[in-house]
């Protein structure tokens, strides 16, 4: 038989090679499939035997060599399984959590609301750790954009629920908890019965209204709120509700305008500062549930990743005249009911884009009529109003883009295009395009004021021409 | 982020000749999320006259930030890394940060 033989026989060698791997395979299955019987075989075995048993079988099979028996032989004064105590080890070897927090946390049940950048992490270390019961609140779909971020789905669970992904992560990572999958969006006539069944509630949601209608239903259920929250390059974490310290509405009574608040789906957010936020929301979680150390209630934690810089910052105690949580207040689970979250922070409870209609139809072409102006020859100058950092990532081709924040500074480059463009002389139409399609109708509404009587802005924005027109074309 | 710097500098710049010690005092001013949107910054040197509470800070960034209003009504205001009011007197080299809620996730 030729050993590194050159030419000859290659094609011999490779069916030797494969037959040969074929049936180390076959043999190496055979032997995983006895290990697994064997091991199956032990549970069973261990689970039906009495604690006398253990001890007599521990005495012959151990040699002294795993701390955990020798625990087993003198006494068991906790609840802890054998496979538990194996499992936690490392959790029951810190002096300051040990069994007494372990069994907490085997005994408690968490609630993580918001299966996203936030939750995904927090939901990986909860499971891992042993909460008792993990409750999965999200009424959304896995897409490719949450990916590098929210770490806790595959690729395989694009397009299924959130919560579905989640559990099923979960589920891989630690069989032995109870883990409850609520695949609905969080609304006042649902949240009283979800939340009241944990103890401990972690918010890990995106938008205002959530954080207030979460933040209230707490404060009306009693139960510990762990708050997080990032966007772009900073995070924020707080306790709240926690043994009489304050809520979220004590810090921040008046919410911010809707101008103020920003979704990831339009800041961006870079995925590993969510991570973070979403590990401390389970550390703080795990702390309350385990019953060990401080919890971060009355100060609240400020992560600044682009200056790698983390401030904690004492806030307020709890307010004597919060509407929900004060002295006199008397927010009871009827009103919380009854209140309306979308209207209070003018903003909606779900991160579907808004879409507005400003203009007369007569001022808007569909993205499938601008393509049929383009293949026409039609004399146009076509303006877009993203922000620059938009216009990197994809453009149409020959458009110009003059951020709507500057719209006015760039009148006269519009002019100037337009005078350009217009080879007829019967005049160049003017469209103007953004991301989604509400931009470009504000836009379109400052440009008529300013004299461009003609300008018509493209409904729905580039994402309708990836839509409907061009397929290949990237969308973000 | 280039205007940033040069904001920062011409602050500074503005900053440093605090000829009357006993009359002024000199504060940090940090921002935090929609804070740093509106502002482009991410702190900022500010001269006070002596006496001067944090609502007058307010008032000032307020006058070189109009956009800063928006968020006047819903933040946290630390003083030295601790919730503070309106009516605090600010002392010389005290930090003062305009913390708004991030809702994001």
């Amino acid at each position: 038989m030729e050993t590194n033989g050159g030419g000859g026989g290659s094609a011999a060698d490779v069916s030797r090679i494969l037959s040969e791997l074929e049936t180390l395979k076959t043999a190496k299955n055979d032997i995983e499939c006895r290990i697994s019987a064997l091991e199956a075989q032990l549970r069973d075995l261990t689970t039906t035997t009495t604690k006398k048993d253990i001890e007599d079988k521990n005495d012959t099979v151990s040699n002294g060599s795993c701390p955990l028996i020798s625990a087993v032989h003198s006494n068991i004064n906790h609840d802890l399984s054998p496979d538990s105590v194996y499992r936690y080890s490392r959790h029951l070897l810190l002096p300051s959590f040990g069994v007494q927090g372990q069994s907490n946390l085997v005994k408690s049940s968490i609630l993580v609301i918001g299966a996203g950048g936030l939750g995904s992490p927090a939901l990986l270390y909860l499971a891992a750790c042993g909460v008792g019961r993990l409750g999965i609140v999200d009424h959304d779909v896995v897409e490719l954009n949450n990916m590098h971020r929210q770490v806790i789905h595959t690729e395989a669970y694009i397009g299924q629920p959130k919560v579905k992904s989640a559990a099923a992560t979960c589920r891989s990572i630690n069989s032995t908890i109870q883990i409850v999958e609520y695949q609905e969006a969080l609304r006042t006539s649902n949240a009283l019965e979800i939340l009241s069944r944990y103890d401990v509630v972690v918010d890990a949601t995106d938008n205002a209204p959530s954080r207030y209608m979460i933040s209230d239903c707490c404060v009306v259920l009693g139960k510990p709120l762990v708050s997080g929250a990032a966007l772009g390059l900073e995070g924020q974490l707080a306790v709240y509700n926690y043994n009489g310290g304050p809520c979220y509405r004590c810090l921040f009574p008046t919410p911010p305008p809707t101008s103020a608040c920003q979704r990831c789906s339009d800041s961006g957010v870079l995925g590993v500062v969510p991570g973070i936020i979403g590990c401390l929301q389970a550390l703080e979680a795990i702390k309350i549930a385990g019953a060990v150390g401080e919890p971060l209630s009355g100060r609240m934690l400020l992560f600044d990743a682009l200056s790698a810089r983390i401030r904690i910052v004492k806030i307020r105690g709890r307010s004597s005249q919060c509407e929900v949580c004060g002295e006199n207040s008397a927010f009871t689970q009827q009103q919380f009911k009854n209140f309306d979250y979308e209207k209070f922070t003018q903003a909606p409870l779900s991160t579907l884009p808004v879409k507005l209609n400003l203009l007369p139809e007569d001022s808007r072409i569909s993205s499938k009529e601008y393509k049929e102006k383009i293949d026409n020859g039609e004399s146009h100058v076509l303006v877009d109003v993203r922000p620059a950092h938009h216009f990197k990532i994809v453009s149409l081709p020959n458009s110009i883009n003059i951020p709507l924040a500057s719209l006015e500074v760039g009148l006269p480059e519009i002019s100037k295009a337009l005078k350009e463009e217009d080879n007829s002389g019967s005049g160049a139409s003017l469209y103007v395009v953004c991301r989604r399609g509400n931009d470009s109708q504000r836009a379109v509404q400052c440009l008529q004021k300013m004299g461009f009587d003609s300008a018509k802005d493209i409904i729905g924005g580039l994402e309708s021409w990836g839509h409907d027109v061009d397929p290949n074309f990237p969308t973000y | 982020m280039d205007v940033t710097n040069i904001e920062i500098k011409t602050k500074n710049a503005e900053c440093k000749p605090a000829e009357n010690k006993g009359s002024s005092v000199q504060i940090k001013v940090l921002f935090f999320s929609r804070a740093r949107d509106l502002t482009g910054l991410t702190e900022l040197p500010l001269e006070l006259s002596s006496g001067s509470t944090t609502q007058d800070c307010l008032n000032k960034l307020v006058a070189r930030f109009p956009s800063l209003e928006e968020i006047l009504g819903s933040m946290v205001l630390a003083l030295n890394e601790e919730y503070t009011n309106e009516s605090v007197i600010v002392q010389d080299k005290d930090e003062l940060a305009l913390i708004p809620p991030i809702s994001g996730g």
